[in-house]
């Protein structure tokens, strides 16, 4: 061995151990090849399926109008997005829309096969209506099949289209909105001072289609056209007492920089060496607003975006941000709170396995942001801790936070990946606690299948599954989230449920939700051992009694609480437990 | 598509050429990505005209044989057999510069592939030859924008 200075000898020791650290965490960290997920059996309706803290309550098969039998990855035929309202669930679908019956979880009835080509088909209920994103060239206003052959045609359809389903059986037609881009996505947005409106953010991401169909329509740079239909959204107003008038009342900028130039974001390509190519800022593909703080997160092709909305028809941009590891910036979740935002990186379109072993796991993952003083800051990243094969298509993809009271909890559909169920309390150390997945469509040939969307509503997990139809799974119980936890999200019900329209949840005061916030202080130390046993004794005592003793001896463990937040190495959580029990005193 | 395969089997055969010839590491790390990339949509289309019982061509085993360019219909923005000569020969930033002003010659007529596909009666009328063409075009401009700002700071031949 050749002799060597001792700074050189240290700093050669430094570097073999710092790669050995990193390969060592890489190794840590890569996903998992061991996990039963990672070598189930191919198949359609007989696909291996495993699952782990979840239960299938019932899979309901695609009808017969909606998959290709000769050919089930057939891109036309993919269900894509969910919404919710009473007891019916709409089911998107390239080739048009479905509505179930969910009454009886386990025996889901078709209420309504509506076939109507043209994709994306993501939908949005609201009182009567029913609104429909329309994207691709094919898309017709007769919504027949068969496409429109001419490049310039009167039947094209492209844009939101919006129903009557006063007669749910028969939905109609009421007017049909046409967009330049088409509509990809679409977000509906309450008005906080006017009842009598909704607004439609109208997301479109392909080819912008020729002046000659539209007038107005231009696909062109800025720099050639400043009015092009690029760099932009389009906000559809809907006066809800005529929803006939709908119409594009804005068109907004919201991609501008402070001296007006409209391109103001991501310009597109790699952030040096070695990272990611994002994808240009031209476009929104998800724009998830949250009403009740005033705010929405667009996740806008290559940066994540955060609009001030108390005025819908006119949103402005109030911080954005970017990450390296980022290929397209897909969609977005606000924490309940609202001081952490989700981002997710649609990694391959969706279309691509990107979840394989030798995939990073900091690429097609989901990006944790802390919201504060109107600016994001990377906190965390969370994808799929288990690798799937090349035959399945396998990003980040939409999802729904799950309401536990007192942690961040979100249940996410992965495509082929399946869903996957995690705790991003700390953003740093986001932790799996449940899934369910099958294995892939195909063995040996890629056809898209999976979950688009798995969404947390009314005490289920729904996934729509692109190329099988509609699974709804149950959490149970472990170590990981409890019977308690899980009761206390089943209390909270919405009767509508637009998934990129998030709603506030709050808790009604029940002894189930003390017990969740006690679980979570015996789970995580928040509290001494011995003194969350007494608690719990308390609160089995208080429910023994009733009435004036029941109140009483509830009001004297919220007292009790509010001295052990002193002390506590949880008090905030101890906060939330006492005030939960001085309302149960009430 | 099956067009398109030759057409993006070109493009995977010049960022075969950076490895022996440019120790650039943006532009090696440009050429990972429209290998993966391209390679992807390859395996894409070719899955597509087997779907639709047509033969699908399969030019990546052939890659690093002489291949020329002469066998091949002209496609939009393909290099000639004359390019691709030169291009082997080059060395450094002689190659660089050649690599990145074909590769946006490439990648232009991928474009105009897509423009003249939209622009042809019946066409792009499923879901998959909507999206694939879609993505062509969005991933295609973003590259051409890159890879003109890496022309751009090469210094003058």
């Amino acid at each position: 061995m050749p002799p060597v200075s001792s700074s050189r000898a240290t700093r050669t020791v430094a570097l073999a151990l710092s790669v050995f650290v990193v390969a060592a965490r890489a190794f840590a960290q890569g996903a998992s090849t061991t996990d039963p997920r990672a070598t189930l059996k191919a198949g359609w309706k007989d696909a291996g399926e495993a699952s782990w803290n979840l239960q299938v309550v019932s899979s309901t098969w695609k009808p017969e109008a909606m998959y290709d039998a000769k050919n089930l990855g057939n891109f036309s035929f993919m269900n894509s997005d969910l919404a919710f309202a009473g007891k019916h669930v709409f089911q998107g679908n390239f080739n048009g829309f479905q509505i179930w019956d969910a009454s009886d979880l386990k025996h889901l009835k078709l209420t309504t096969l509506y076939p109507c080509p043209g994709g994306q088909g993501d939908l949005s209920v609201w009182g009567n209506l029913l609104f429909m994103s329309v994207e691709e060239t094919r898309g017709r206003v007769d919504c027949a099949s068969g496409g429109v052959k001419d490049t310039v045609s009167a039947e094209r359809f492209r844009g939101i289209r919006i129903f009557d389903i006063t007669d749910i059986e028969h939905p109609k037609v009421i007017t049909q909105v046409q967009t330049c881009r088409g509509s990809h996505t679409h977000t509906l947005v309450e008005d906080p001072k006017d009842k009598g409106v909704v607004y439609i953010y109208v997301q479109g991401t392909s080819v912008v289609r020729s002046p000659s169909e539209m007038a107005g329509c231009s696909g062109a740079m800025p720099d050639k056209d400043p009015n092009t239909s690029l760099f932009r959204i389009e906000i559809i107003r809907v006066p809800l007492a005529h929803p006939a008038e709908a119409k594009i009342v804005n068109a907004p900028r919201i991609f501008a920089d402070s001296a007006g130039a409209i391109a103001g974001l991501w310009k597109g390509g790699e952030h040096g060496a070695g990272t990611q190519a994002t994808a240009r800022t031209d476009q929104c593909h998800d724009i998830t607003v949250y009403p009740a703080i005033g705010l929405a997160a667009g996740a806008c092709s290559g940066n994540g975006i955060i609009l001030d909305i108390k005025d819908p028809a006119n949103p402005q941009r109030i911080a954005e941000v970017m990450d390296p590891n980022f290929a397209y910036w897909h969609s977005a979740n606000f924490s309940n709170d609202g001081s952490k935002v989700l981002f997710t990186d649609e990694w391959g379109g969706g279309v691509a396995p990107r979840c394989r072993a030798s995939d990073k796991l900091t690429w097609g993952a989901d990006a944790i942001f802390t919201l504060q003083d109107r600016a994001l800051a990377l906190s965390g990243y969370y994808k799929l801790p288990v690798a799937q094969t090349n035959t399945e298509n396998c990003v980040a993809h939409n999802g729904a936070i799950i309401p536990v009271p007192g942690r961040d909890i979100m249940v996410q559909g992965w495509y082929q990946g399946g869903v996957s169920v995690f705790d991003f309390t700390d953003p740093a150390h986001v932790q799996e606690i449940a899934y369910f997945d099958r294995g892939p469509l195909n063995a040996d040939t890629l056809h898209i299948g999976g979950s688009w969307s798995a969404y947390w509503h009314n005490g289920y997990i729904w996934s729509s599954e692109i190329a099988r139809g509609l699974d709804i799974l149950e959490l149970t119980p472990s170590a990981l989230l409890t019977a308690n936890e899980i009761a206390a999200a089943q209390l909270v019900q919405h009767d509508v449920n637009n998934p990129q329209n998030q709603m506030q949840n709050t808790w009604p005061a029940q002894p189930v939700v003390a017990r969740a916030y006690l679980d979570q202080l015996v789970r995580g130390h928040g509290l001494d051992a011995a003194r969350a046993t007494a608690i719990g004794a308390a609160l089995d005592a208080a429910e023994a009694a009733s009435g004036a003793a029941r109140q009483g001896a509830y009001a004297a463990l919220a007292k009790a609480l509010v001295a052990d937040e002193k002390g506590a190495a949880d008090p905030a959580r101890v906060k939330a437990l006492a005030e939960v029990v001085g309302a149960m005193a009430k | 598509m099956q067009g398109m395969i030759h057409h993006h089997a070109q493009a995977v055969e010049m960022v075969a050429l950076i490895a022996a010839r440019s120790t650039d590491v943006v532009l090696r790390s440009l050429g990972e990505r429209i290998d993966v990339s391209q390679r992807d949509e390859i395996a894409m289309m070719q899955q597509w005209l087997h779907q639709h019982g047509q033969e699908a061509p399969d030019p990546l085993p052939h890659i690093g044989m002489d291949m020329g360019g002469h066998t091949m219909p002209a496609m939009p923005g393909m290099l000639t057999a004359a390019q691709m000569t030169a291009l082997k020969a080059a060395r450094g930033r002689a190659f660089d510069r050649l690599f990145l002003e074909g590769m946006i010659q490439h990648h232009e007529g991928a474009l105009e592939m897509v423009r003249v596909l939209f622009a042809t009666t019946g066409a792009a009328q499923s879901t998959a030859i909507f999206r694939f063409a879609s993505d062509v075009d969005a991933d295609q401009r973003a590259e051409i924008a890159r890879m003109r700002a890496m022309l751009a700071t090469l210094s003058p031949k």
